[in-house]
Formats: structure tokens, sequence, C-alpha cells
């Protein structure tokens, strides 16, 4: 066999106090894909940002080929024929495809070269674009194919994915995974992190798993399954919460309601059909839809954040919400989290702000919801993006609501962060909140929803809980 | 809390020794002699009580007063970079009030800075009202209103609040209680200055202590999130929080007029709207920060006038260091804020 692709070995990392990688190791042979696995803080993403030149190690060796590397940039690692897609798109919006594609090259901008370089790349790995599109008309899956194009425009022949299927619906992930699995092939190689166990267990030859900054398993996906990835990851089995309650319990009386509920969007398109739904008090109410297609104002008309163009809604005023851009709509990354925690109720604080109180309320919060955080004065910023969630989910729950609507609760959680997450949701529906929540999981819709409206183009329905009507509903058909 | 603020000052002190041997450096390279304008710089600053009190601290007070109005604004995400022209109306209108009627010195006095405030105010109201109404940028308003000021300055001076000779271009000197009483005996350091540190104090509180502050800094750190998490209505507080801005800035000029010039000039102020903007900055918005940092370039701008003076130092070699500082200071916050986002992985 010749050398492997990547390989890295022996990887030590400290950023100050903090150890993330401690001896690290990795190695992806050429045409394989391989899935790199760990929970939220193992150090998945340090150690490709290590592979791809962003970071430099403190310790351990890096070989593209065989061949020792020192990269001291991403440029470096660019032209070593590293590419890597992030979870968040590094893409200009106002530009065009061809634009994007070239952003970051060097020499003259040739518009004719680059759109044609782009159709060649599309004719070659089926990553199929219009050179002359804006970025901001595409749909999430095309700006994915989109970033994968980037890398591969600049030689790529080692892919590193992070997360690639976070964004997408279940069809275009599955695509996605296929397209990978077609692409490594010969000199190629993949690396996937993901948190999709499923994912890496269909598509990866090869599976390495980090915890707390160990490498501590590594070998070929077969004759490998979910428990033994899991107990890898977590070093002990998971605890999975039980549905305490039977589906057919009856829920209470009516808290959110729409009626004939329409939206409009500033450019006059229609966003939300006319909708008449209700939640009740103790049901989970799951939605389903792909992105775009209107659920994001279903459920901001549902959580009293938006109001319709036309229609009526009936919101109390104690919903909480959990948006799914908790970045942007839900946390301030430069306060501190008793400042985060005091966000909820801002508008209606009264004049002198009660610190004193909010920080112990905000210790109780961490210990309670088991925020992992150095302390009430600890920067949203220095929270792992699985504390953050939690820590917001934490806040909404706060102060006695009557309804919770929640948007992606677990997009980008490890698998024992999500359950948490699940199992509070459950316990807040059994303990008679309206729960309403969005979620591209299929499964997770269908393994927590009592009911399930299913966005599509705008419509609402309400089909059965079953995965092919769910499906069928989401695509459209009836 | 307090080892945040202790590092603060310690980078800042840090930040200006940097900023010094610079100064050191440009002023070899340039052939002047380093000693001789170090010597007139300290000497013009700190080099005697009549320096530090009547140069330095006189000059402070504008720049604590208007860099508590950039401090207010900036944190509620509000670009005002309207001082200067806010700092002008407030002079013009304060000396109006002035010449115009006269009570006892404490109510003129008061009247007076009042007049000031409010015109600072509606000043900063146009802009602001636009930036509501229309989406106008208000970093493009303010701007270009500073220019509207400044030429409607000129405009009064000469024309209707013109002194009663018509020859100068400036108002009639302001009768005595109408100026602002001397704090030290001998000097010329003003009330003025004491006013703008209790300011500083009153805003510090305002923004850590208050709801309202709270609000403001919300809708500066994250607009999105302070509308839908939190609920606020943050075109309002950004609204607000504009033209109190523009009000201490209004004050800063009145303060100007009854403090130290007590009549209306066309070149009443050589830019302190302007450097104020450094000045918070520089304090990174903190409110007691910005005392120190006014202080700092009061005595970096009395020192300039005798380094120019005594070693033929041109004057805006300060200005250099002053704009160092503040590339200093953003670039230092910036790689804080990636440092703690990087150990905190994703």
């Amino acid at each position: 066999m010749s050398a492997p692709a990547l390989e890295l070995d022996a990887i030590t990392k400290r950023f100050g106090a903090v150890t993330a990688l401690d001896g690290a190791a990795i190695t992806v042979q050429a045409g394989t894909v391989h899935a790199l696995l760990g929970e939220n803080g193992a150090g998945k993403s340090t150690l490709m940002r290590i592979a791809f030149g962003m970071l430099v190690p403190d310790a351990g060796a890096v070989r593209v080929n065989g061949a020792a590397r020192r990269f001291a940039s991403a440029r470096d690692a660019i032209a070593a024929g590293l590419g890597m897609v992030h979870q968040h798109f590094s893409l200009v919006p106002a530009l065009t495809v061809a634009e994007n594609v070239a952003l970051g090259g060097h020499g003259r901008f040739d518009r004719a070269l680059i759109a044609n370089r782009v159709r060649e790349l599309g004719d070659a790995t089926g990553l199929v674009l219009d050179p002359g599109a804006a970025v901001s008309t595409l749909p999430v899956s095309a700006q994915q194919r989109l970033e994968i194009l980037k890398a591969l425009a600049r030689n790529a022949r080692i892919l590193i994915l992070d997360e690639p299927t976070a964004v997408l619906a279940p069809a275009e992930a599955r695509d996605l995974l296929q397209w990978v699995k077609r692409w490594a092939t010969g000199d190629h190689a993949a690396v996937l992190i993901t948190h999709h166990l499923r994912d890496a267990l269909s598509i990866a030859d090869d599976v390495t798993v980090l915890r707390r900054g160990r490498t501590v398993l590594t070998r070929a996906a077969d004759g490998l399954d979910e428990s033994t990835l899991v107990m890898a990851m977590l070093g002990e089995p998971l605890s999975q919460g039980t549905d305490e309650r039977a589906r057919e319990t009856l829920a209470g009386s009516t808290v959110l309601a729409l009626h004939a509920a329409r939206v409009v969007d500033a450019r006059g398109v229609q966003r939300l059909a006319p909708t008449t739904c209700a939640v009740r008090a103790g049901e989970i109410v799951g939605v389903a839809g792909v992105e775009g297609s209107g659920q994001a104002e279903l459920l901001r008309l549902l959580a009293g954040r938006l109001s319709p163009t036309s229609g009526s809604v009936t919101v109390p005023p104690s919903v909480g919400f959990v948006p799914a851009d908790r970045h942007r709509d839900a946390v301030v990354l430069d306060m501190p989290l008793v400042e985060n925690l005091a966000l909820k109720d801002a508008a209606s604080a009264p004049p002198w702000m009660p610190w004193r109180q909010l920080r112990g309320e905000t210790s109780e919060l961490l210990a309670h919801f088991d925020v992992r955080a150095s302390g009430a004065d600890a920067e949203m910023r220095s929270l792992s993006g699985g504390n953050q969630q939690k820590f917001v989910l934490a806040r909404e729950l706060t102060g006695a609501p009557t309804a919770l609507v929640v948007e992606n609760p677990t997009r980008g959680l490890d698998i024992r962060a999500a359950e948490s997450v699940r199992s509070r949701l459950r316990a807040a529906r059994n303990s008679g909140l309206a729960v309403v929540m969005y979620t591209e999981d299929l499964d997770e819709v269908l393994a927590l929803a009592d009911r399930v409206l299913v966005v599509h183009a705008g419509e609402v329905t309400e089909p059965a809980l079953d995965r092919d009507a769910v499906g069928r509903a989401m695509l459209g058909a009836r | 809390m307090n080892t945040s603020a202790l590092r603060d000052v310690s980078v800042v002190a840090a930040l200006t020794m940097f900023a010094l041997l610079l100064l050191t450096i440009i002023l070899a390279a340039t052939g002047h002699d380093v000693g001789d304008a170090l010597t007139a710089l300290a000497r013009g600053s700190v080099g005697s009580w009549d320096a530090l009190l009547s140069g330095t601290l006189v000059r402070a007070t504008p720049l604590l007063i208007a860099g508590l109005a950039i401090t207010l604004a900036f944190r509620a995400g509000v670009l005002n970079i309207g001082a200067e022209g806010q700092l002008l109306m407030g002079a013009a209108a304060a000396t109006a009030l002035g010449l115009a009627w006269h009570g006892p010195a404490w109510l003129t006095v008061g009247g007076l800075l009042l007049a000031g405030a409010l015109a600072g105010g509606c000043w900063a109201a146009v802009a602001a009202t636009l930036r509501l109404r229309f989406g106008v940028l208000e970093v493009i308003s303010t701007l270009m209103l500073n220019f509207v000021a400044q030429y409607l300055l000129g405009w009064l001076v000469r024309g209707p609040m013109q002194e009663p000779t018509r020859i100068y271009p400036q108002s009639a000197t302001l009768d005595t209680v109408a100026r602002l009483p001397i704090v030290i005996p001998g000097s010329r350091l003003h009330a003025g200055f004491l006013l703008g540190i209790v300011l500083a104090v009153a805003l510090a509180i305002l923004l850590r202590r208050t709801a309202a502050g709270f609000r403001i800094r919300l809708v500066g750190a994250n607009p999105v999130a302070a509308v839908s998490a939190g609920r606020v209505d943050a075109a309002v507080v950004a609204f607000g929080a504009f033209i109190a801005s523009g009000a201490l800035a209004g004050f800063a000029g009145a303060v100007e007029v009854s403090g130290v010039t007590f009549a209306l000039y066309e070149n009443l102020s050589p830019g302190y709207g302007f450097s104020a903007i450094a000045v918070a900055l520089l304090a990174r918005l903190n409110p007691l920060g910005v005392i120190g940092t006014a202080v700092l370039f009061g005595a970096l701008e009395a020192g300039a006038v005798s380094m120019q003076r005594d070693a033929a130092v041109p004057s805006v070699v300060v200005n250099v260091v002053e704009a160092v500082l503040i590339l200093l200071v953003v670039a230092t916050d910036r790689w804080r804020a990636q440092r703690l986002t990087a150990q905190a992985g994703t």
C-alpha cells in the first residue's frame, strides 16, 4: 500500500491552560472516506484545523502523501492539495458562483476563464452550478456544493468536510454523502467530521473517534455498530431518556393558535399561506419542512416574534423561543452569561438591574442544566456550541413559560448534548407546556412529536405521524 | 470585574508607552532633538501645576464630555461621528442665551449649559430621525451635519451674533455671571472638569446598573437578539441614545464657552468632537476610562503646543501618536475576541 494521503501523528495542542489535543492521531488512506467522530469539545475541529494549517500544533507531525509538512497557514495546506469545507459557509452572497470560486486565487480575474472552470469541474465531478448565478439566490444545498467546488477548483485531493449535512434536508444530505463516496477514489480522500453515526457507518471506509483530545478508536467501518461508537465517544453507554408518557394521553387546552394567519415578506412574496392551527398544553407539535418552505415564519408566528400580514394569532406573552441561529438571534457573544440571562426580560426589567440576584439565578441554571462554564461571569463566546444551546434552552424555560417554540434544537450538538436537550423538551411537555419543535432531522420529529405539521411551499398540512407520510408531505405530494 | 478593569488600564498604559516610543522614533527620524522635544512636551503638559491645571485638564474637559457622548452612542451601536457639529451648536445656543439673559449666577450658568445640551440634542435628532424613518446611515448624516454646523457658526459670528463693533468674527463676551466658576484659584481650571467627572460616573452607573443602560448595551452588541430574545424595541433605544449623545456633545460645547472662551468663535473647537472619538475608543467605551484617556489626550495636546513653540516640532506629530494608539487598541480587542472563540472550539 502506498503512503497514506494524510497522516496526523501524536498531535498535541494547548490553548492557554486547556489541552485541546493530547497526542491525537488519524491516518487517512487514499481512495477512502474517513469519518472523524467525537463529542463537542473532543478536538475534532481543532485536529482538522491543524491538518489544514489554520493552527500550528505544539507537538506532533503532519504528513501528506508520506512527506512531513509544517503548514504555516491554510494557503500552504491548499498548495499541498488539501481543501476544507467549514460548517459555517464562507461565501459572499452578493457575488456570483464564479466570483466566489475565483476569490482567494491569484492573478487577473478572467470571467470567462473562471466560468469555464466551474463548468469543467461540474462536468468532471457532477457538482453542477450556474457560474453566473448570485450566491444569495442559491438554495442551501447548492451553496454547500459551491463550498466543495471552491476547494476542488484549487485542485484539492484531500477534502475535509466539517458537518456538511447539518444544514441539508434528508434527501439532499443523502445525495451529498453519495457524492463524497464516489469522489473519494484513486488519489482522492475525504475526511468527514460528523455527529451522525449513521452517516459515518453508511459511507465511511474507516472511522476514528476522539475523546477529550485523544484518539480512542480507529479502524475500518465494517463490523462497527452504533453502540460501539457511542461507547468510544462517551467512554460509557448512553443513558437514553425514556418517553415516560404514552402517546395517547390527551393534551390540555389550547395555548397557541393561528387563525388564517398569512405572512408576506417585504418583497411581496407569500411565505406562508393563510394557516389555521392550534397547539395545546402538554403536547409536542413537530414541524417538518425543507429549509425555506415557510417553517421559519410559522415558528415565529407561534412564538409571537412575527406579526401576520393578515389573519390573527393567539399567543400568550410568555413563550420561550429557541431560534436556530443562536449567535444572531438568541445571545450576545461578548456579554457574560448573567447578562445573557437578563436579556430574556430586558424589555420589562426593573429600573435598577438586580445583578446580584441574576448572578445567583445564572449559577443555579448552569448547575441545573449541566451547562459547562466557568461561572456566571464567563463570556458567552467562551462556551462551546452545545453549551451555548443548553444555556439558551434553559433560559427560555425559566420564568414558567406556558409555551416553548424551538427551532433545530439539536443541530450541531453531540449525541449526549442532543439527548439532554430532547429529554428537556419531553420534560417540558410533561409538565404541561405547549411545545412546538422544528427540526430538519425527520427521525427526531418522529421520535418526539405527538403530532406533526408539514410545511411545503408555504402550505401547512398535518399528515399522519409516520416517516412515509411526512416524507411525502415535505415534498408536496398528497 | 476589577481584574479586567486593571487589565484594561495596564493594556492602555503599555500601549501609551509604545506610542511614546514611537513618537521618539519619529522625532529622531525627522532630525529633531528628541531630548528637547520630549522635555517641552512634558513641560507643557505635566511640568508644573499650572501646566497640569490650566493646560492639560482644561483641554481634557471638552474631550472628556464629548468622549462620553461618543461612548454612549457607540455603546448603543450608533456611529455618531457628529459630536463636533453637536458641540458647536451647543456652544452657539449657550452663547446666545448667555448674551440675551442674565439671572443669578447659578441659574444663568445652569440655563446656559441646559441650552447647550438641548441644542446638541436637537442637532443629533436630525440625523437620528433620518435613521429611524428612512434608514439613512448616521455615519454619513452626522459627518455632513458637522459641515453644516461649522458654516452656520461662521455665519452667526459674522451676522446676527457678531460683537457690537462689527469688526471681529466673534460674538460679544459673556458676563461674569454666565461663566463657570474657577475650581482652583489662580488657575484656569473651571468647574466643567468636575461636571465631566460627575457625568462619567453617572454614565458608568447608567450602563452597568440600570435596565435602560442594559438595553442600550444589548442593542449595541446584538440588535437582532435584543429584539428576538429580549423583545426590546431596538430602534427606539438607539434613537434615544443618539439624542442623549448629541445632548452630551452640546453640553461640552456650552461648557467650553462658559468655562474657557466666554464668547463664540468660528474656530472655537480644534476638532474636539473628532478627538473625542479617539478618546472614547482608547478607553474601550468605558465611561470611567474616558476620564483617563481624556486627560492623556489633553496632556498630549497641551504638550504639543509647547513642543511646537520651544522645540519647533509640528504639533501634528501628536495626532500621529493618537492615531497609532487607536489602531493598537482596536487590534488588541479583535485579537482577544478571536482567541476566546478559538478556545471554545465549535
